[in-house]
């Protein structure tokens, strides 16, 4: 698929989003005005961002509990997550779900996800809605390499597979689960556990924007003309710890400033788009001082705005009781 | 006595006990940690450190990495126990029953009856529950009182680092399957803790406190907020027994009835959602078997019959408090004493 300079322009300008989000919310966290678990996506947005812009609000997408990234990448509205983030009532949640379970059915976003191997199963659900009632829909599980060792996993991609459905399984591997290597835990390779049900497999360097964009874009059109699922495994590099307070200790010394410096979607992106003349530099730097502009605002109007009021504690637990 | 922490009671236990046998095992996610990573082993010692240094002692033969597979080796546990190694397994927390369940309420649990006597399963399932982390729906649950639905399963559930050394002891001793409850806002708490290795029986609930007034019994966490009621109360002059049945499987339901018949009024204090909780069982068979002893109604505090929720705003209004234990207490001293029939 062709990608014009609007493509590349709105591509920047989500993963820039990301990033700048999960930078502040580390600062954030650091500060003491978030509450709970929070893990942060920074380091993997050329993944959200290369699948999901092949999306519109008729697909699905769920996630993981490492969610923001896909969520802005699905097009969740930007202040209302970092409202729910901290806790207040006009989150996108009202302040119930947080940063593990940020979701927005009405954009096609099905939740990020606090259970590892969550989200695989309510894909194939999706998948099925859209293949019933014929929507042309495509659903799309992200899950990390830890999360591929679920049963969930393992069970959803065989279901995707036996109903023929249009889905895309996407293992975001950042090379750990917590403090486990996905080198260790990963027995195999997921490329073959793909073909072992039947759909094609995809290993793709997750630095590289264009190749996500590519990979993503034949899976999802292969599923979109109902020759069923695929599975993409995405190599990338996670910059934060596994949440928000982990020492890392875990990792070498030098890892991730090494990886910052070698391994940065954002910076590869920047030097092809600018070395093939497809974007200037300015253009790129007015969206880095807009999104930069975004994520001030939505912190300081997040920070202002007001909790929830103690009645909402017992309210939309059922639609009827 | 030396002071320890929560979590240091739990890892002294642990290392005594496979100290002394060598088939102890320890497995879970992350439980050392650094698995095939390039920096430091053991670098986690499970989520919240709690058997960190397992590894440098006991090696990985014996500390035992997992993928992210509950069922798998929840399930290795089981059969590893049915077969002869006594593993302590740590599903780290307690809301991820759900993608495991089967192994152990299907399997681990109904071996020995279903086998018509002739298997033990001597495993531990280590696990946190409980609210107040801003950990959200999914990570903040109780869950104690599906456990104890089911025979075959013990449930212990302790209120201090005290407890918990002697439980955890205990419980790797069982020959049965027991679940075993570490509330996560617990493990800085500390106590006075024996250095050498002891056990605390199953099945006995513990008296911390002896008043004649009302019998507040309470489940972990919920026992230290009924200790602070309690205290409370009695600078207005109301005088509680504070119970603390440690094990809800089996549930010393004997001592309880005791008090009850002393005091003649309950009020049970339960971290878990009120429908078919540990309160609303304990609260049945007082009615059942001391019914005529009552002089008030029976209250209960529990949480609303709602998922947790992550906004601080919202948990601190769900978690029960000794305040509202103090209101519930006040409530059945005002009842009217009931008249004999
Ligand atoms: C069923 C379940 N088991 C364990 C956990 C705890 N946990 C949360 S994230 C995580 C690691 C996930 O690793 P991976 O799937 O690689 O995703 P990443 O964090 O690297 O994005 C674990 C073990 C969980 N949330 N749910
Ligand atoms: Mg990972």
């Amino acid at each position: 698929m062709q990608l014009n300079r609007d493509d590349l322009l709105r591509a920047w300008r989500e993963m820039r989003t990301i990033r700048a989000f999960e930078e502040r919310v580390h600062t954030e966290f650091a500060a003491g005005g978030i509450p709970g678990f929070v893990h942060l996506y920074a380091g993997e947005e050329a993944s959200a961002v290369g699948v999901c812009m092949h999306l519109s609000d008729r697909d699905v997408i769920a996630s993981t509990h490492r969610g923001h990234g896909h969520c802005i990448a699905k097009g969740c509205d930007v202040k209302a997550m970092m409202q729910e983030i901290f806790g207040r009532a006009g989150g996108l949640c009202a302040g119930k779900g947080g940063s593990m379970h940020i979701a927005d059915i009405s954009r096609g976003m099905l939740g990020a996800n606090g259970i590892v191997g969550g989200a695989p199963p309510l894909v194939c659900g999706a998948a099925l809605t859209a293949k019933v009632r014929g929507t042309g829909g495509v659903a799309i599980a992200f899950c990390g390499d830890g999360g591929a060792n679920q049963g969930t996993t393992a069970e959803g991609m065989n279901l995707a597979s036996v109903w023929k459905l249009p889905a895309l399984f996407v293992i975001e591997d950042n090379g750990y689960a917590e403090s486990t290597a996905s080198a260790w835990s990963l027995a195999g390779d997921p490329v073959k556990r793909a073909e072992g049900y039947g759909m094609p497999g995809t290993r793709v360097d997750g630095r590289d924007f264009f190749a996500v964009h590519e990979a993503a874009g034949e899976a999802i059109e292969r599923a979109r003309k109902g020759e069923g699922p695929s599975l993409l495994h995405v190599k990338l590099e996670r910059f934060f710890g596994h949440f928000e307070g982990d020492a890392m200790t875990y990792r070498a010394a030098d890892e991730v400033a090494r990886l910052r410096a070698e391994r940065d979607c954002l910076a590869s992106f920047r030097r092809r788009v600018t070395e093939a003349g497809l974007l200037d530099g300015a253009a790129l730097d007015a969206i880095d001082r807009e999104a930069a502009a975004l994520i001030e605002e939505a912190v300081s109007e997040a920070k202002a705005a007001a909790f929830p009021r103690p009645a909402e504690l017992l309210t939309d637990v059922y639609v009827s009781y | 006595m030396p002071k320890k922490s929560f979590r240091q009671a739990v890892n002294e236990a642990l290392r005594q006990e496979m100290e002394r046998d060598p088939s102890v095992v320890v497995m879970g996610e992350d439980i050392a940690g650094g698995m095939g990573a390039p920096g430091e082993d053991d670098a986690w010692g499970g989520p919240l450190g709690v058997t960190k240094g397992l590894l440098a002692r006991f090696g990985r033969g014996r500390v035992l990495d997992t993928p992210i597979s509950e069922s798998a080796f929840i399930g290795a546990a089981a059969g590893a126990a049915a077969t002869g190694l006594r593993p302590v397994a740590d599903l780290m927390f307690v809301d991820f029953m759900g993608v495991c369940f089967d192994q152990i309420f299907n399997q681990a649990a109904k071996f020995r009856y279903m086998f018509g006597g002739k298997a033990k399963t001597p495993m531990v399932i280590r696990t946190m529950y409980g609210a107040g982390f801003r950990a959200a729906s999914q990570h903040s649950q109780c869950l104690y009182p599906v456990f104890t639905h089911i025979p075959g399963l013990k449930v212990a559930i302790p209120s201090s680092p005290y407890e918990a050394k002697g439980l955890m002891i205990q419980a790797i001793r069982d020959d049965d399957p027991v679940i075993f409850f570490e509330h996560k806002a617990m493990y800085d708490d500390e106590d006075e803790v024996p250095d050498e290795a002891y056990t605390i029986p199953f099945g006995e609930a513990n008296f911390l406190r002896e008043g004649e007034d009302v019998t507040i019994v309470a489940i972990g966490r919920m026992v230290k907020f009924a200790r602070e009621a309690a205290d409370q109360l009695a600078r207005e002059k109301i005088d509680c027994t504070v119970l603390d049945p440690r094990t809800t499987s089996p549930l010393d339901i004997g001592s309880i009835l005791e008090s009850v018949r002393e005091t003649g009024r309950l009020v049970v204090v339960d971290e878990a959602n009120p429908r078919c909780n540990m309160a609303t069982d304990i609260s049945a068979q007082v009615a059942e078997q001391a019914f005529d002893a009552l002089k008030a109604p029976i209250r209960m505090v529990s949480p609303p019959h709602v998922p947790v929720p992550f906004s601080p705003a919202l948990e601190d209004e769900f978690i029960p408090s000794a305040e509202k234990i103090g209101a519930a207490v006040r409530s059945v001293m005002a009842a009217p004493a009931r008249r004999a029939a």
